[in-house]
């Protein structure tokens, strides 16, 4: 079992530029069901892809692979022909937030946006696009989400993850792959790794996953990486306390950042006192997290919070 | 990015919102010109002379070579002395302020060096108020955020008398409506003319905000004239940069003399880096990873030198530019590379600071953390380039390397 995507997932590109059409290749070397892309003025062509297979990724396939993918005009074609449950977007920044609208417009169930730099009145405008329809949107500026050995969407490297027992989620990229490769390090391994992005509006938050690994069977923990600005790890810790099950462990980066200063995420920014790294530590750890003192730690938390709920 | 208090003004006056009159000035005579159009177009026989610094806290801040001077002046000689008087003391004053240094709770005791003046007619103030426009981020929508409490920090009024906050969440659908903007206007105690100003004042400026992709949007004080009018006598403004590629009247504001240089050779590069003060230069992928960095370093006893986030697809050229600015502080005893590549792979980083190394040399000590995609071929373009650097098998063990290479 896992959360929001499975060896089944059928999914979409849009956005095949330079970087989307990279990810999308290694997609399907690790045994994604790519089944189309958009791209307005190529409509009626295909794509082709080949390459070496990702063992780290779907078992049971031949050393090489080889796919077509039909390019339509819009999500809403695409999605018709293909039965797409899940859209990623690779699109450039000022075109993204459109690009989401456009996927939450068409019934799609799942839009995974991976664009870094969109303009933040225009993900307010997408998230309020998105209300009122039955979409569930991760991201942007995320490394995306993946099932290992089943379906990866996003950027992140495939052969750090292994199936295992942990929901992993986190604000940062870089820093998933550090717990991720931790817990396949120490056998535990991941369900489902979720990345939300280190944006200040998104579209899937802590709580959310929180919330799916709660009633996922297959998951008997979950790490969660914060880091400051918001109130996203506080708003966590007070669902953890009223609703969680199962144990989790957390780690919350910039403790040493200087107030007011912006950390490269546009939200990780602590103005007014507010989302510093400590007021979050604190949340966590009186929910029964157990924090990670460092990142070098994060697994050992993990498997400290299982030992301590066991 | 932030932009100074005149052109603030000058883009809100532009949208319909009332700013008192005022000119941005460079020299002591442009400041003495600038009083008797104020003083003769307004009637008002006071002037006030503000500092223009990326700053807050300048009414009480003191500049470092005249500390009986405040950064913000109001001029009160002309009230019995008439405009010449008024143009003497702006004149004194300017010749104070123009060029020295400027210290405000904000700048920190080095303080910052004022260039430019903003001349401005005096207003008789009935109210002072407090009026902002920003982003909720659990709501993911702007609110505005008003209080009666003007001129006061609007951290210190959340802290002491919560209950005199007033927010109005704005609906991207719609923007603010009608009664939203009657509402905060009431709650301010606005009435008659003053309550009717006080509305299109809120419309304008809640418009201006979201068409110019502000992020911040700050009017403290904002006031309630004897005659019933609302103006912004203070304006600060942020905007947010994903979006300034849409606003390129906003680019032209930017002021790059009030910004690191190395931070702004470094967004040249398209590279995230902002200056600390420790001693542990940082080259990292991600913005997490590179704030964690900064902790680990921390953990074990160090002090980062620099947050630098080197992006998920950099180049070589982009790690030897990083590499050059982390160098180039003098602070700089050591220097942790951290990588985790996913998109960024291994070998790029290490072709990046092999290259680097070999064109501006290290005088300090390197030690080298690589993990993810290509982790092998990176090592061994470490191992074969002879630099003498140190490799780290996990971040907590580079931060311990180069904290006992450093000490």
């Amino acid at each position: 079992m896992s959360v929001l995507v499975n060896k089944d997932t059928k999914v979409l590109v849009q956005g095949m530029g330079k970087t989307g059409r990279f990810h999308t290749d290694k997609a399907i070397a690790y045994g994604t069901r790519m089944v189309g892309a958009v791209h307005p003025s190529r409509a009626g062509e295909t794509e082709a892809f080949a390459g070496e297979t990702d063992h780290s990724g779907v078992a049971g396939r031949d050393d090489g692979y080889q796919a077509e993918l039909p390019i339509f005009r819009s999500v809403a074609e695409a999605v018709a022909a293909t039965g797409a449950d899940a859209s990623v977007v690779y699109v450039p920044p000022p075109f993204a937030a459109d690009a989401i609208m456009e996927a939450a417009d068409t019934g799609v169930g799942l839009i995974i946006c991976i664009t870094e730099g969109i303009p933040v009145a225009d993900m307010v405008r997408a998230k309020r696009f998105i209300q009122d329809r039955n979409v569930r949107l991760v991201g942007p500026n995320c490394p995306g989400v993946i099932t290992p050995a089943e379906c990866k969407i996003g950027i992140m490297p495939g052969y750090i993850h292994t199936p295992g027992r942990i929901g992993v989620v986190s604000r940062s990229g870089t820093l998933t792959y550090e717990a991720v490769y931790q817990l396949t390090n120490n056998g535990l391994g991941q369900t489902t790794a979720v990345g939300i992005g280190g944006d200040p509006v998104n579209g899937t938050n802590f709580v959310d996953c929180l919330a799916m690994f709660n009633d996922d069977p297959a998951t008997e923990g979950v790490i969660m990486i914060g880091e400051i600005g918001g109130t996203a790890e506080e708003e966590a810790a007070d669902w953890i306390k009223a609703h969680m099950t199962k144990p989790v462990a957390g780690f919350i980066a910039g403790t040493t950042a200087p107030a007011g200063k912006r950390m490269g995420h546009a939200g990780a920014i602590i103005s007014g006192g507010k989302g510093t790294a400590a007021d979050k530590i604190t949340a966590l750890e009186a929910a029964g997290v157990v924090v990670a003192p460092t990142p070098t730690d994060m697994g050992a938390a993990m498997l400290q919070a299982l030992s301590v709920e066991g | 990015m932030k932009i100074h208090e005149y052109q603030a003004k000058e883009l809100m006056a532009a949208r319909g919102i009332s700013v008192p009159k005022g000119k941005a000035v460079r020299t002591v005579s442009d400041a003495v010109a600038a009083v008797r159009p104020l003083v003769e177009g307004s009637g008002n026989p006071v002037v006030v002379v503000k500092s223009q610094i990326h700053a807050g806290g300048r009414g009480k801040g003191r500049f470092l070579e005249h500390p009986e001077v405040a950064g913000v002046n109001v001029v009160t000689a002309g009230i019995d002395g008439g405009v010449e008087a008024t143009e003497e003391a702006v004149r004194q004053l300017a010749g104070k302020m123009l060029g020295s240094t400027l210290s405000t709770i904000q700048t920190g005791p080095e303080g910052k060096q004022v260039k430019t003046l903003y001349i401005e007619q005096g207003i008789d103030i009935a109210t002072e108020l407090y009026l902002s426009v920003l982003l909720d981020r659990s709501a993911s929508r702007n609110i505005v955020m008003a209080s009666t409490e003007g001129g006061t920090e609007i951290e210190e009024v959340a802290d002491n008398t919560p209950e005199k906050i007033i927010r109005e969440t704005i609906d991207p659908a719609f923007g603010l409506l009608d009664f939203q903007a009657a509402r905060i206007a009431t709650s301010l105690g606005l009435e008659g003319p003053a309550h009717r100003n006080g509305v299109k004042f809120l419309r304008a400026l809640t418009s201006a905000a979201v068409e110019l992709d502000a992020d911040l949007v700050e009017i403290n004080p904002l006031v309630v004239t004897t005659d019933g009018d609302v103006m912004a006598l203070d304006g600060k403004m942020s905007f947010e940069a994903n979006a300034l590629y849409r606003h390129p009247e906003v680019q032209e504001m930017r002021d790059l003399s009030e910004e690191d240089p190395a931070e702004v050779e470094a967004s040249e590069h398209d590279l995230s880096f902002i200056k600390l003060d420790g001693t542990i230069g940082c080259m990292v992928n991600g913005a997490g990873l590179a704030m964690a960095t900064m902790d680990i370093i921390k953990y074990v006893g160090g002090e980062p030198a620099n947050f630098l986030d080197v992006g998920g697809g950099a180049d070589k050229d982009q790690v030897a530019a990083a590499f050059k600015i982390i160098t180039r502080d003098p602070n700089v005893k050591g220097i942790f590379v951290n990588i985790f590549g996913g998109i960024m792979r291994c070998d790029t980083i290490a072709t990046g600071v092999v290259e680097a190394v070999k064109e501006v040399g290290l005088e300090v000590p390197l030690v080298v953390r690589l993990e993810g995609t290509n982790v092998e071929l990176g090592q061994q373009i470490l191992d074969e380039s002879g630099l003498d650097l140190v490799s780290a098998r996990d971040m907590k063990d580079g931060a311990t390397k180069i904290l006992e290479a450093t000490r």
